[in-house]
């Protein structure tokens, strides 16, 4: 070989000319794990760097940054105001700015803090493939809209509007908003569906496209969208409402360039974040170094009941935090319950900035201290063509290990910004529903209730009832009334606290209430539930406390209930737990089922019953106050049986006057029998620990070692992140009709 | 000086040692697992979330599965207060929940004051914002 490159500048040319190359003929512009796999800060742009040399006052920053924020809460009370969607209407929806490069540096003070966050990865797509694609480009006045959460959105049920906020014909930020839109022309109405297979049973799939030139929606693409959702009001009014959101928040940039000029506007966005992470990891340092390892199990896929494992190492030293999931379940690659690595990032971002620091700014600074390890593939981390549409039932998991095990760091912190809570209530106990409306229109999405978790029990206060969801703290539940005007069903028990749902403590979780309702007036009208956690409970309790029960669907059928209330009304009864026990209708079927209901058709004045979950509770129940134990009783939340099975408490009948005595007496004994029921830990270990799960219950995920993985099979295991074949589970109607199939060749004497 | 790991768990680093943090009993070395200085039994989860509906009539009941679900309680050999509750599989390995590098924490506190109660932090107080 006698041909060399003779010089640097010739290798990079051909080195530019290859790229060149592969970027002309790349046939499709998939979701850039560059981009996916970095939920850090991008570095600072040389514009970033001149702008802090002349702009670094603190004092300066932070009345802009103050002067910023006021005009992002501004935005989100107008996407609260108008927007279409119920969730918008009930606070799932937020509004924020970005750097030119992308990263969110100010979220609205209300709002759903992960839906902003995941905001950065479309950005930086537009910002890397559009910009300068000559059919594209990134013009003042041009606006992207993005809902596949491969590219970087919680799930594909959200919509996001982003705008570049230009000044003197640069990119100086960028303004976006998002809304829990709810219908996206999926398999089943709503958004949310848990019967999804494959991605492309999931409903719209937008890429980052720009939908606006000239701040106009462009009316081809918005008839499009329309055209591909169950509810083409909702797709363009929510458009239009994102599009004037972030106008507004545009126009206060502008303004405040004006007034502060423009390095100043830089230095402050990119500041904010920087500043951020400079606290995050003080504050790291003031956690003591060490592991805090917590796992839990997710009992089904919506389709199917089975025990999936989110198993969670949670390391700290010095001033950064390590979130190692490995050992998780592996994905379900024809299932919906998988959630993206950045969808579990977002969802911490969210602890952090809510549960643990609520007094730091909400931007994604937050992250910069912390990693994330994962197995590749896995139920957190799936492959490309993996449905994710109801991540919620592996990431809200994901997030409770992750809020109990940074509970145990912090408790003995003895400067905390906030106090050590119990874990929040995580599933979405809420109808979604989809049809005609009474108004002959057709709709599909979900109840406020997914905003009604109870909180966790605090170490000096009960949790509070049906307080927020975990992803967003400052979210309303909706007026019942409200919604009745609108959808064609009724809430006939709605926001009515359940008796014993509680997470029993010396304080208690916060509660959950119960909701009875029945379609009315329509000619086609279904809900569907997309919840889990009806054989093993979704949460603990922390340090002693307990956590939640487990959650049914239960059914009345075979009655129209407002015939009923016409013509016999005190035939009716106010809890699930009196319809249920004492089956009140001689004509009706009763029957429980889990809380995953696929869409089903209503008929009129059938009921359908749930429970919004407790909040876990904290420390020992029999260290409760007595007091505390007899206000619940005479509030209806608490069973005299309860209050002695678990607490303990002895009071007078009729009048209950407590017994102090008697209730400390009947508690020292409690502990004494306790103590004798107990053995030392490591001898009851060698009696209880097993080889293996169950063989009787399809198992997903490590056992006791987190680098073997169970595939459904208690005898086989594979190497994390490497099973093969993968897992793909039968359609459960399919594995039903087998069933029944054996069963008649067994009657018809050929089996 | 007393570290106040969870309400019912200190460690003495003096002494290295898990303590409970109602009767100071002590519960064997920091550095090791507290669970093994404590008592443990295990329950079917039904006696503590008992069902709310009929479980004669409904496979579902508001109680947890005991094939699925198992709580392991884990009390002082001295006082019987619990310490922690772990939900679990039946037969799955007890998590080693809390190791902490007492030799940092050694570190850390030296240059801290001593407390004698655990902090709580400040309330929460939501930032002004409007709802409908
Ligand atoms: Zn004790």
């Amino acid at each position: 070989m006698s041909e060399t490159i003779t010089s640097a500048g010739a290798a990079s040319d051909v080195a530019s000319g290859i790229d060149k190359f592969l970027k002309d003929t790349t046939l499709f512009l998939s979701p850039d794990p560059e981009i996916m796999n970095n939920h850090g800060l991008e570095p600072r742009t040389a514009y970033e760097e001149a702008s802090i040399a002349r702009e670094n006052d603190p004092r300066r920053l932070e009345i802009l940054r103050e002067r910023l924020l006021a005009g992002v809460n501004e935005s989100f009370e107008m996407l609260e105001q108008m927007g279409a969607a119920p969730g918008a209407k009930w606070g799932d929806c937020v509004s924020a700015v970005y750097t030119a490069s992308g990263d969110l540096s100010l979220a609205s003070t209300g709002g759903v803090v992960i839906f902003c966050n995941l905001v950065q990865y479309p950005i930086k797509f537009i910002n890397k493939y559009w910009t300068e694609e000559s059919s594209v480009g990134v013009r003042e006045g041009d606006a992207f809209l993005v809902n596949d959460a491969r590219y970087g959105q919680a799930h594909n049920t959200d919509q996001s509007l982003m705008l570049p906020v230009f000044w003197e014909g640069r990119i100086v930020a960028w303004a976006g908003a998002t809304v829990h839109e709810g219908e996206n022309g999926a398999i089943e109405p709503g958004g949310m569906p848990s019967t999804a297979e494959q991605v492309w049973d999931e409903g719209l799939k937008i890429s980052p496209i720009k939908v606006a030139e000239n701040y106009e929606l462009k009316r081809d693409l918005v008839t499009f969208l329309q055209n591909s959702v169950r509810e083409p009001k909702l797709q363009y009014a929510d458009m239009k409402v994102k599009m004037y959101v972030c106008r507004r928040i545009e126009r206060r940039i502008h303004e405040a360039i004006a007034e502060f000029g423009v390095e100043a506007v830089v230095a402050a966005l990119r500041m904010n974040l920087e500043d951020t992470a400079a606290e995050v990891r003080r504050r790291f340092l003031e956690w003591p170094d060490g592991t805090v390892r917590h796992a839990w199990w997710t009992d089904g896929t919506l389709r199917e009941n089975c025990l999936i494992k989110i198993n969670l190492e949670l390391v700290k030293k010095g001033d950064s935090l390590t979130f190692d999931y490995r050992g998780s379940s592996p994905e379900f690659t024809n299932r919906s319950n998988n959630s993206l690595d950045i969808t579990v990032k977002g969802m911490l971002a969210q602890l952090f900035l809510t549960f643990i620091w609520p007094d730091l700014p909400r931007n994604q600074g937050v992250l910069e201290p912390v990693k994330f390890i994962f197995d590749t593939p896995s139920i957190l981390k799936p492959a490309f063509g993996t449905p994710n549409a109801q991540s919620m039932m592996s990431v809200f998991t994901a997030w409770s290990v992750g809020q109990v095990s940074a509970m145990k760091f912090l408790h003995s912190v003895p400067h905390k910004h906030t106090r050590v809570v119990a874990p929040w209530f995580n599933m979405i106990n809420t109808f979604l529903f989809g049809g005609i409306t009474q108004h002959g229109e057709m709709v599909g999405n979900v109840c406020a209730d997914i905003n009604g978790m109870g909180g966790g029990a605090l170490a000096d206060r009960d949790g509070q009832h049906s307080c927020a969801p975990i992803f967003a703290t400052m979210a309303d539940l909706g007026e019942q009334e409200f919604i009745e005007e609108e959808m064609p069903f009724i809430q006939l028990v709605s926001k009515k606290l359940m008796r014993d749902n509680q997470g029993f403590g010396r304080t208690r979780g916060g509660m959950g209430y119960q909701m009875v309702l029945a379609m009315r007036d329509s000619p086609a009208f279904g809900f569907m539930l997309t919840a889990i956690g009806c054989k093993f409970p979704n949460v603990p309790g922390l340090f002693g406390g307990y956590g939640c029960p487990t959650y049914p669907l239960a059914r009345v059928s075979g009655i129209d209930v407002f015939e009923i209330l016409r013509t016999n009304p005190g035939q009716f009864r106010y809890s699930i737990e009196e319809l249920m026990n004492e089956r009140p209708f001689p004509e009706a079927t009763y029957s429980t089922h889990p809380m995953s209901l696929p869409y089903t058709l209503a008929k009129r004045g059938e009921l359908y019953m749930i429970a919004q979950g407790t909040g876990g509770g904290m420390g020992d129940p029999l260290d409760r106050d007595p007091a505390a134990v007899v206000r619940d009783l005479e509030e209806g939340l608490l069973s005299a049986e309860a209050a002695w099975r678990v607490y303990r408490v002895v009071a007078e009948a009729g009048t209950l006057r407590i017994d102090q005595d008697a209730t400390a007496a009947a508690r020292d004994e409690a502990r004494r029998e306790r103590i004798a029921a107990s053995r030392p830990f490591d001898e009851f270990r060698k009696d209880w620990v097993k080889p293996a799960p169950s063989p009787d219950i399809p198992y997903f995920g490590c056992w006791d070692d987190r680098t073997r993985v169970h595939a459904g099979r208690s005898d086989v295991t594979h190497p994390a992140g490497q099973v093969l074949p993968p897992v793909r589970l039968p359609n459960p109607l399919q594995t039903r009709i087998d069933a029944l199939e054996r069963e008649l060749a067994v009657l018809r004497g050929g089996g | 000086m007393k570290v106040f790991v969870t309400t019912a768990l200190t460690i003495d680093l003096e002494s290295e040692a898990w303590e409970c943090a109602h009767c100071g009993h002590e519960l064997g070395p920091a550095r090791d697992s507290y669970k093994r200085g404590l008592l443990v039994r295990e329950r079917d989860p039904a006696e503590v979330h008992a069902p709310i509906l009929d479980p004669a009539r409904y496979a579902f009941t508001f109680a947890p599965d005991p094939a699925w679900c198992r709580l392991l309680e884990y009390c002082c050999p001295h006082c019987g207060h619990l310490a922690e509750v772990e939900y679990l599989p039946p037969g799955h390995p007890p998590a080693h929940d809390i190791e902490l590098d007492i030799d940092a924490l050694k570190a850390q506190w030296a240059a801290r004051e001593e407390q004698t109660e655990p902090s709580l932090g400040p309330d929460f107080t939501p930032p002004p914002h409007h709802h409908h």
